[in-house]
């Protein structure tokens, strides 16, 4: 699915993402843990595709195909999912015009046919529905007026309705309580399968007891400095990300 | 994908060609150059007026004369040569085709780029019979080409009404009384340099009258269109709506491409009786100028309503992607006790565009209200200012006024200017003005592009977005086209 | 010596006779007045050119000269007024002071700082000023007899200073004096100016402050403008701040029975801080302009504004904010609030909040409200036994508090809320 072989990064002429390896197999979770300024939103960053965060050596390909040459939209349309930290506000943006305009644009992209309107307001309220978010979040607009808890099950609610092959979940669980953290750990759970992968970006081990991550790797200064299990990430909870860092060094 | 490239797509995008640049050739009936008490004579003649009415512009021209352009607005322009312009072109007089072949190629071609459907391009061109009850029309039309209406239509449903929707020139010999009584009440001939020009040499424009207690059966449009070089247009547009009447006028332009600036100083004046309603929705797309700035229209406009009558209406709506130069305030006068006015704009401009538009609500009744929306979009080399005055009288008690003044600036070598004027003189009114300024953030657009969208119509939707609380102001039939209009316009230029 | 320009003929006959009057005045004295020949001689023939400010002239829309051109005013000669019992109005601080009665520079009444070197003896031309776009500046520049030229050292803390100002005539005597200060504060200085001007009977006050503010250093300047209600004001102030310097400024109008304070605020180096406080407390017939222009000249300034007006009478209250950022003031952060609260039916207010902005990547917002006291609010207060005068005092005061609240410098707040105290009284039925 995904494969990083030795990524470098740098934000503002700083580098940031020192030597990247990560390989994401098809149907396989994942977990990014590390402390703050460690680059796991730069890593999250860079494989989307946004300004700014320049790509100073590496590869990434996405089921085969270079994905640091495609636009941020051609990832999307290819099955890349990001979950923002900090989603976006678009003021007067419908959230329904707007997901089904994204929706539409990437099955375009892979020559699908389009959803109409009947169509997707079926699609998307069946996904709010299942997600117990109520209706009236597709009536609003993206993310204006949010809480903090409401922008992330928005999220998670636009992971649904597109279906991505691989989400990548920015400290989603950042800020949320525990009724929204088991919200957006069933909008990932409810996704995996044979064909579909995610990367999990968290500070906490907490988000990690409702998705079960097949690895956990540990990224500080810019590298992946230890892999394992899902018994890593109990062990950095208990002991704290300086032991684990001093170790590697 | 770095910065600068983004920036360079937005540029792309906001430097789109004007896609509605095209000019018709016709045999044009043209007063010489140049502007004086003859040439006032002379169209005065041509449309067989009556004596009172060349009187009143004879009346206009020498307040004219006495006047000085005005410079307050932030527009800059070479100064315009008043004496090297033509007052008067009307396309050659024909008996009224009995067909569609009958009629100049030509025209019909500027309906067809203009995107009017075929039967009403046969309306529109005056083909005998043609406005028959056969599909129910949703749309009345009456098409200013160049100077002179060439047709109006769908007059038998809104006669059957008792609504009256003509050429200005028509009405004046119809319904005299109607004209004479109304023209200049709102707009009067020394009330502005423009609108004084307006007053001695205007050669056409609609006339709407909505009897007492009737509710217009369909929306009244009009195409407006500037045809003939160098010549100026002076549209004149008087809609009065009757106690208890309702009326929805839609104005939309576009115009053919040209090297030389084009004057246009239309006057709207809207007369709402006690309990009426007026709403006048304009999307104005005329020749921006090229990318340099050279040429476009130049575009000074008198627009205002009288809600004389107590509960009445006016409403404005506005959608402003045209023009070099818009200078355009329309407003409302509200007199009547409970009247309200309404104002809704978005102007967009890009390349070496120039608007300086907002409104004017005066307050002099009781508890009249009146609301402001305004979105400014600006890209490229342009400027966008809006100006806007609220005016409380002291006997306007318990007025209410909001105001939502937004910027959106598309690069960094445009400017946005927000200037209001807020004066109160009654303690019991209420004012609120708010003001804000910001791009189109580098985020959102990467969020959209995030979720699958192109940038281009991530902006579009942005824009779109900002736009919304005007945009569902319009009538159906404008709205989607408005859109289309604001998405055109802005191709490529966010960033 | 070469003959001034003649006016603009586009001026009302009142306009070009008040201007040929000082012009004629300026004349007169030519030659025989202190300080920079160069720098007044340049400011004479700016405003024989210009004239007054005129009927056109857009930044004087709301504010008719008038009255004031009408107005002829002689030097002043001997102070009529008991100065003394002025001055003990004056907030009691051990601060040091600087007294100007009637445009002069009063040695017996002034204490001199320490900390701070002070100038006086004549007009403090500085070059923030700019007399050929502002008429009164112009006029100052030409007439202006004496002032104070403040000077804080690299580094230093200059503590508090009073800046005082008593004006003194009579209304069949009316005199005008010219008063030109200049602060500089260099990099790193910090400096509260308590800056007061009152007075008694008629005359008109026509002050120009320049005010340079060196990089990381801060200026408070906390402004009581107190004059006698027979009196004319007009003030005109230039800040300019250097890198990561602030200008913190609150205004206070309650005297005068026409005035008019114009501050010029540039932000001229990147993270530099503007606050242009004011509220204008006015009652019977008095017209006082606030009228302000905040210029981002350079990147990741932030500028606040927060005006207040509270109008009573038949008076009016005119309130112009314009925020300019220049094509590469990027990360602007500029807000700007300005309320009105009309508390008779002849009041009038007359706000113009502008923005001018070429930069794209900037913050900037500005809000306006017009209004009488809460109907709701009130009737809350007097369900709860609050009687009517009070209630209205109390939401008057609770209006006022969010200008008056931030101002940090204590003896500053006291002096500025004993101030809107005592109007506060003065306007009771």
């Amino acid at each position: 699915m995904l494969k990083i072989e030795g990524l470098t990064a740098s934000v503002d002429g700083k580098a940031i993402l020192k030597g990247i390896d990560l390989v994401v197999p098809d149907g396989e979770v994942h977990a990014i843990m590390g402390p703050n300024g460690s680059g796991k939103s730069t890593l999250s960053y860079v494989l989307a595709g946004r300004d700014g965060y320049e790509v100073t050596g590496g590869s990434a390909a996405f089921d085969g195909a270079d994905l640091l040459a495609m636009e941020p939209e051609a990832r999307a349309a290819a099955g890349l999912f990001l979950a923002f930290q900090y989603p976006v506000e678009l003021p007067g943006v419908n959230n329904a015009n707007f997901l089904r305009t994204a929706l539409n644009a990437q099955r375009r992209a892979r020559g699908e046919a389009e959803l109409d309107a009947v169509q997707f307001l079926k699609l998307s309220r069946a996904e709010a529905k299942r997600l117990s978010m109520p209706d009236d979040m597709l009536k609003r607009n993206v993310n204006v007026g949010f809480s903090g808890g409401e922008k992330k099950r928005n999220e998670v609610l636009q992971m649904a309705i597109l279906r991505p092959k691989l989400a990548i979940l920015d400290e989603t669980d950042s800020g949320l309580d525990i009724d929204a953290l088991k919200i957006v750990a069933d909008g990932v759970n409810a996704l995996r399968g044979p064909a579909t992968s995610a990367l999990v970006i968290t500070h906490y081990q907490r988000l990690l007891d409702y998705i079960v991550p097949d690895r956990v790797h540990v990224l500080a200064g810019g590298r992946i400095i230890r892999s394992g299990g899902p018994e890593l990430a109990l062990e950095l909870e208990a002991s704290g990300y300086a032991s684990v860092v001093a170790e590697a060094a | 994908m770095s910065e600068s490239a983004t920036l360079e797509t937005l540029n792309a995008v906001t430097a789109t060609p004007y896609k509605w640049g095209f000019s018709t050739d016709i045999e044009m009936d043209m007063a010489p150059k140049g502007l004086t008490e003859d040439t006032i004579r002379l169209i005065s003649a041509r449309k067989e007026e009556p004596a009172w009415l060349l009187a009143w512009r004879l009346e206009a021209f020498a307040v004219w004369q006495k006047m000085e352009e005005p410079d307050w607005a932030r527009v800059k322009h070479p100064p315009i040569d008043y004496q090297d312009l033509h007052y008067y072109a009307a396309p050659k007089k024909k008996a009224g085709p009995k067909s569609l072949d009958e009629v100049d190629p030509e025209l019909l071609r500027t309906y067809e780029k203009l995107g009017i459907p075929l039967k009403e391009r046969a309306i529109l061109a005056g083909v005998e019979g043609a406005d028959g009850e056969g599909d129910r029309p949703q749309v009345a039309m009456d098409a200013v080409f160049d100077s002179v209406s060439v047709a109006t239509t769908f007059k038998a449903t809104l006669a059957k009404a008792g609504v009256i929707f003509c050429p200005i020139s028509e009405a004046v010999r119809e319904h005299p009384n109607l004209v004479q009584k109304y023209l200049g009440s709102v707009v009067p001939q020394s009330d502005n340099f423009f609108a004084a020009l307006n007053c001695a040499v205007f050669t056409d424009g609609s006339f709407v009258y909505i009897p007492p207690g009737v509710r217009c059966p369909m929306e009244l449009s009009t195409y407006f269109r500037i045809n003939a070089r160098n010549t100026g247009q002076f549209e004149r547009t008087l809609i009065i709506a009757d106690a208890g009447s309702y009326v929805s006028y839609l104005e939309g332009c576009t115009a053919p491409q040209r090297d030389e600036n084009q004057l246009h100083a239309a006057v709207v004046e809207l007369i709402a009786h006690d309990d009426a309603q007026i709403k006048y929705s304009t999307v104005q797309n005329w020749y921006p100028g090229d990318a340099e700035g050279r040429g476009g229209i130049y575009n000074f406009v008198t627009k205002r309503g009288d809600c004389r009558g107590a509960r009445s209406k006016i409403s404005w709506t506005q959608v402003e992607t045209g023009s070099a130069i818009t200078w355009k305030y329309p407003s409302c006068v509200l007199r009547g006790d409970d009247s309200v006015g309404e104002f809704y704009s978005v102007a967009v401009t890009t390349n070496y565009q120039q608007a300086d538009t907002g409104t004017k609500m005066i307050h002099i009744g009781r508890n009249t209200r009146s609301t402001i929306v305004s979105k400014g979009i600006s890209a490229g080399h342009s400027n966008n200012t809006y100006r806007g005055q609220v005016k409380v009288m002291p006997k306007a008690h318990g007025a209410r006024n909001h105001t939502q003044c937004d910027s959106l600036l598309i690069g960094s070598t445009c400017g946005a200017h927000t200037v209001p004027y807020i004066e109160s003189r009654n303690p019991t009114a209420k004012l609120e003005h708010e003001a804000t300024t910001s791009k189109i953030a580098e985020d959102q657009l990467f969020y959209c592009r995030q979720r699958g969208l192109s940038e281009e119509d991530a902006v579009g939707l942005i824009v779109n977005g900002f736009c919304k609380d005007v945009l569902k102001e319009l009538p159906m039939e404008f709205a989607v086209e408005a859109q289309k209009l604001l998405a055109v316009s802005l191709e490529g230029s966010v960033g | 010596m070469t003959a001034l320009p003649r006016p603009r003929a586009l001026q009302p006959a009142w306009s070009q006779d008040a201007a040929a009057a000082f012009v004629a005045r300026y004349e007169g004295l030519r030659g025989r007045l202190p300080g920079d020949a160069a720098a007044r001689e340049a400011g004479a023939a700016a405003f024989a050119a210009r004239g007054l400010p005129g009927v056109r002239d857009e930044a004087w829309h709301f504010t008719s000269l008038r009255a004031l051109a009408e107005t002829r005013f002689a030097e002043p000669l001997t102070p009529v007024a008991d100065c003394a019992a002025m001055l003990a109005r004056l907030p009691q601080t051990d601060a040091p002071r600087l007294v100007f009665v009637d445009g002069r520079f009063r040695d017996d009444l002034s204490v001199v700082p320490q900390s701070v070197s002070v100038r006086v003896g004549g007009p403090a031309y500085a070059t923030l000023a700019n007399p050929d776009r502002e008429a009164m500046v112009a006029l100052n520049t030409m007439l202006a007899g004496d002032g104070a030229a403040i000077d804080v050292a690299a580094g230093v803390d200059g503590g508090t200073l009073l800046l005082v100002s008593l004006g003194t005539g009579t209304a069949d005597r009316p005199v005008a004096f010219h008063p030109r200060h200049s602060v500089h504060l260099a990099d790193g200085a910090s400096l509260t100016l308590l800056d007061v001007v009152m007075g008694e009977g008629a005359y008109w006050h026509n002050a120009v402050l320049e005010l340079a503010i060196g990089e990381g250093a801060t200026l408070v300047h906390l402004r009581l403008q107190d004059e006698s209600h027979a009196a004319f004001h007009v003030s005109t102030v230039y800040a300019d701040v250097a890198a990561r310097g602030t200008y913190d400024s609150f205004a206070l109008t309650l005297g005068g029975k026409w005035a008019r304070m114009e501050v010029h605020a540039s932000l001229s180096g990147p993270k530099a801080v503007a606050h242009l406080n004011a509220a204008q407390l006015l009652g019977g017939s008095q017209h006082a302009d606030f009228t302000t222009v905040i210029t981002h000249a350079a990147p990741h300034c932030a500028s606040r504004q927060t005006v207040k007006n509270v109008l009573t009478g038949r008076s009016r209250g005119v309130f112009q904010g314009k925020i300019e950022v220049a094509r590469d003031a990027q990360k602007t952060d500029g807000y700007q609030m300005n309320q009105a609260l009309l508390l008779s039916p002849d009041a009038e207010i007359d706000s113009k909040p502008e923005l001018e902005i070429f930069a794209d990547d900037v913050k900037c917002s500005h809000g306006a409200t017009v209004g009488e006291l809460d109907g709701e609010q009130l009737f809350y207060l007097r369900s709860r036994g609050v009687p009517q005068a009070e209630a209205r005092s109390m939401l008057v005061r609770a209006f006022l508090a969010e200008a008056l609240d931030p101002i940090a410098h204590d003896a500053g707040r006291a002096m500025l809320e004993a101030a809107v105290s005592a109007w506060w009284e003065r306007q009771a039925p």
